[in-house]
């Protein structure tokens, strides 16, 4: 769309006090978000944002755009409506790991599997903030909390491979201080025609601080991120030393010295979806994680397939008083 | 031929196998009875298996119509006329048939097996289980066969034309034709040319049987008499149908789209498939992936400017709450339908029950006060469907609507009503000083005399806001945890359901008079009933009383109540109106409770407001308990 080219990042934010624990990752993640609309020059009239609850479902109140904080888990059905009544709008969703895989779920697997038009962005913490620190549905086995004090139990979900699973068309991942990798991401889903599921792995300074350090930390980062880009190789490492290779054998990713094995190094496909499971599946201390557009294949998406599919593209053409006398009508007197 | 018995009404109840076509030869059968020129009411009254195993009590599906000169509220309490296409059918619907009912059976079903599978463990036409009623046996299956022979079809297929056969021997004994028939299975068979001319065949040999047969002597007749209308078109309308065209009509009144959002469920899906065949109104119908996606998906259609619709029954309702007070608490419209349907839990799926009217006053977290409407009969739901979007985008609140499956499938004639009758339905805009007034939002500058804030929506330049289920600052909209906010906050959500009061017309009395020994007071689909049972009873003192608006009730309505010594609340449920008018009203109403999952009979009304009448005579039972707010 176009915009006023005068708006800046300061300009999308709105008057309401932020309240968020200070060092929070979510203040990186507004910042970025407000970068990038300034960026894409999104209008704010046209703008939504959708959240749930939870500390990342706060987002919406600190944007000078429109904005509904809605109820646990349901902001992807909110969404949904809003792109139903007017697809012209830019709606964006704001869930985190409680609010959009635990009571949420349901409506995050439907979002996903329809392709509603929206950018999606899901904060993970692996843990319940707002509640004050018990284990979510992506933390992992052991995790101490109020709820959990032995260690919890569950096995994680990852959002990723239930976005996949759910039939996401663009899946995309980054970290909330990682401010090139964020705005490359959410620019990306901006752009795309669909449900773009962006994760973001976000730190909770107050009760799971530092869950990602062993990716995250600025001196490993770069044996232990992998930054993908479509059509290119997936290396990482000091200079692209680094490889993923498939291994035809066990049909899984292995990491191989990049120069020595250079034609063997897998090139990014992003419309494979095998590639995005096996791209998703990849953990540390083993392997990378891997960040960017890991998957993304264009295709209708519902609001305008729903448009598409009505007689009428939702026009009234005319008045239920025709409608009335479509049936065996009598006359009386 | 045999003489026609004239009669000013009669009750046809017709009854067989889930799979015997016993729903369509119904409403067949009223297009023909609102041809003829007779007032009407049904009740489609089938089992909640789709195919129940065949000949079992519990697959009995049955249509009963009520015919006659007028006006006919009900769908008739016994049946004068019982067609039975089995031993199950008939099991079922002997202990409801009239004394000396006419009983028509297809005898080729009463097989040993059947009549076992039945529960029988005699042939009931000769165990003198049938004396007292005038039986006509007839082999309907054999008859249909022999019609359709020609056509080559198979013998199940033949066998299903029974329903038409059926259909043409009960138009003869009507004294009509066929020809309403006729058109309908020309027009709905137009593309399978030996299913139509099957069903032709079948249809114009049950009405030649009467003619020809040499049992036609022993086939009785009626005359029923013609309804006195009021001049004007009429067409017949299920509650259902009423109802998606009320909405259609709302979102015209307000030049707005309509964006229907549900999941299926007993009894409330016909109105999701209606509006699916309505896109050319300007509603779009979405099917949500459950009861909580299709309230919030409506929501979100509200907050982006179109009219959110959800509709379910009370299990869905329950699932919907959270969201219903997200609606109250963002001040946004939204319509919630609750077909009402027995409980609790899943309950009678397809018996009817008025059991959520608490649901729907109380039933949410915190003070959430919202509007609620009731329907009472098929063709009304379209008026009241047009009221309760009304309400809503006037005082921008969620509304719930209750109906509930009986008025959703049963069927009567209705005016076709003008939608130049009908006020537009204006939206709140945003106005001039609104924009000025120093430190309130736009968004929520309310109206002071329905608290209703400007419908403001995304795409308005200039007019962002944010909004949620946080408490917020009654003046910026900010989120505020203050505590004399949130009392103010709250005390303005109760006043904005309380205005609705002043713009609902005054309660009025439906027969009867305004004052008296009884008053019979009833909401919903119990109407039909209680009008029929209190119109026989007219000039004893008791008046009917039909309340709409449930929820504020209207201003009068402690007024004219305490002009009666007696206050009679029938209801299908335990007694929720009676706690509702104790509880705003200060009145001390008598209940009567029925949950059978079966509508009010007029001899049970009539029994009840007999009792009450007597008691007014001698037993005192003070009706108010409250003077004050009278």
């Amino acid at each position: 769309m176009n915009a006023p080219a005068q708006l800046t990042a300061k300009d999308y934010a709105s008057s309401e006090d932020v309240r968020w624990c200070p060092g929070c990752g979510d203040y990186a993640i507004l910042k970025v978000v407000t970068q990038v609309l300034a960026k894409v020059g999104a209008r704010r009239e046209d703008t939504v944002f959708v959240s749930g609850i939870g500390c990342s479902s706060r987002l919406p109140y600190y944007l000078e755009t429109y904005g509904f904080h809605t109820i646990h888990g349901r902001a992807p059905a909110v969404a949904t409506g809003i792109k139903l009544a007017n697809p012209a709008l830019d709606v964006w969703v704001i869930t985190g790991d409680g609010d959009g895989l635990s009571i949420g779920g349901n409506h995050l697997l439907h979002v996903l599997r329809r392709n509603v038009d929206l950018n999606i962005l899901l904060f993970n913490n692996e843990i319940y903030g707002l509640t004050k620190g018990q284990f979510s549905p992506t933390s992992r086995i052991g995790t101490r909390s109020p709820a959990s004090p032995g260690g919890s139990i569950d096995r994680p979900v990852s959002a990723g491979a239930f976005a996949l699973g759910a039939g996401a068309r663009f899946i995309a991942r980054a970290i909330d201080t990682d401010k090139t990798g964020l705005t490359e991401v959410l620019e990306a889903g901006y752009a795309y025609q669909g449900a773009s599921f962006i994760e973001i792995y976000q730190n909770c300074i107050v009760y799971n601080d530092n869950v990602f350090g062993d990716f995250t930390d600025k001196a490993r980062a770069v044996d232990s991120q992998l930054h993908v880009r479509h059509g290119e190789p997936l290396v990482f490492g000091e200079g692209g030393s680094k490889g993923l290779r498939l291994d035809r054998r066990t049909l899984s990713l292995e990491v191989v010295d990049a120069r020595a094995h250079a034609d063997d190094v897998f090139v990014h496909d992003e419309t494979n979806p095998v590639l995005a499971q096996l791209l998703l599946a990849l953990q540390p201390p083993e392997f990378p994680v891997a960040l960017g557009v890991l998957h993304r294949v264009p295709g209708q998406s519902y609001d305008q397939a729903f448009l598409a599919a009505h007689p009428t593209r939702l026009a009234r053409t005319r008045s239920v008083t025709d409608v009335l006398r479509q049936t065996k009508v009598w006359r009386v007197g | 031929m045999s003489d026609k018995q004239t009669t000013e009404s009669i009750v046809i109840r017709l009854a067989g196998d889930s799979g015997d076509g016993v729903q369509l030869m119904g409403t067949q059968f009223v297009s023909a009875t609102a041809a003829a020129g007779s007032d009407f009411a049904t009740f489609p009254d089938y089992p909640a298996e789709i195919r129940a195993p065949a000949g079992t009590t519990y697959g009995v599906s049955a249509y009963q119509i009520n015919l006659g000169g007028g006006p006919i509220t009900t769908a008739g309490d016994a049946p004068q006329v019982l067609v039975a296409f089995n031993p199950a059918a008939l099991k079922v619907s002997l202990p409801l048939v009239a004394e000396n009912a006419l009983i028509v059976l297809n005898t080729d079903t009463f097989t040993q097996r059947n009549l076992s599978k039945a529960g029988y463990d005699s042939d009931p036409r000769e165990s003198g289980a049938l004396d007292g009623f005038q039986v006509v046996p007839l082999d309907i299956t054999t008859l249909t066969l022999e019609a359709v022979k020609s056509f080559g079809l198979s013998k199940s297929d033949a066998g299903r034309c029974k329903n038409f056969w059926a259909l043409g021997a009960l138009q003869w004994m009507l004294g009509r034709d066929v020809e309403t028939i006729e058109q309908w299975v020309t027009q709905r068979f137009a593309k399978q040319e030996t299913l139509r001319e099957a069903n032709l065949a079948a249809l114009r040999a049950g009405h030649a049987y009467g003619e020809t047969a040499e049992l036609s002597a022993a086939i009785p007749r009626f005359r029923v008499a013609r309804a006195s209308f009021a001049a004007g078109e009429y067409r017949g309308i299920r509650g259902s149908e009423a109802l998606a065209l009320g909405l259609a009509a709302a979102a015209e009144l307000a030049d707005r789209k309509l964006i229907f959002c549900s999941y299926p469920i007993t009894p409330a899906s016909p109105l999701l498939h209606r509006l699916a065949n309505l896109g050319d109104l300007g509603i779009g119908v979405f099917q949500a992936e459950d009861e909580i996606a299709a309230v919030c998906a409506a929501l979100g259609a509200s907050y982006a400017g179109a009219i959110g619709v959800t509709s379910s029954s009370g299990p869905g309702i329950a699932l919907k709450t959270e969201a219903i007070g997200l609606a109250i608490s963002a001040e946004l419209p939204l319509l919630i339908v609750d077909s009402q349907r027995g409980g609790p839990s899943t309950g009678l799926p397809t018996k009817t029950e008025q059991s959520d009217l608490y649901q729907a006053v109380y039933g949410r977290n915190a003070d959430a006060p919202v509007p609620v409407l009731a329907a009472r009969s098929p063709g009304d739901c379209f008026d009241v469907a047009i009221e309760a979007v009304r309400i809503a985008i006037r005082h921008m609140t969620p509304v719930i609507l209750l109906t509930d499956g009986y008025l959703a499938n049963a069927a009567e004639p209705w005016l076709l009503p003008k939608l130049d009758d009908y006020r537009p339905i204006e939206v709140n805009r945003v106005t001039e000083t609104a924009a000025n007034d120093a430190g309130v939002a736009p968004a929520f500058l309310r109206d002071p005399k329905t608290l209703g804030r400007p419908w403001i929506t995304p795409g308005m330049a200039g007019l962002m806001y944010r909004v949620g289920g946080l408490e917020k600052d009654i003046r910026s909209g900010n989120i505020s945890y203050d505590a004399d906010n949130h009392q103010r906050m709250t005390e303005m959500r109760a006043r904005k359901v309380e205005s609705v009061a002043d713009f609902i017309p005054d309660q009025v009395v439906e027969l009867g008079r305004n004052t008296g020994k009884v008053a019979v007071v009833g909401w919903g689909s119990t109407y039909g009933a209680i009008y029929q049972a209190v119109g026989s009873m007219t000039g004893h003192g008791v008046s009917h009383i039909h309340i709409r608006h449930l929820c504020p009730f209207p201003q009068n309505l402690a007024r004219l109540l305490s002009g009666f010594e007696r206050v009679l609340v029938p209801e299908m449920n335990m007694g929720q109106l009676s706690t509702l008018l104790r509880d705003q009203l200060g009145i001390n109403p008598v209940p009567l409770p029925k949950v059978t999952g079966q509508p009010f009979l007029v001899s049970e009304l009539r029994q009840a407001i007999s009792k009450e009448l007597q008691l007014a005579g001698s037993v005192r039972r003070p009706t108010m308990i409250r003077r004050d707010v009278v």
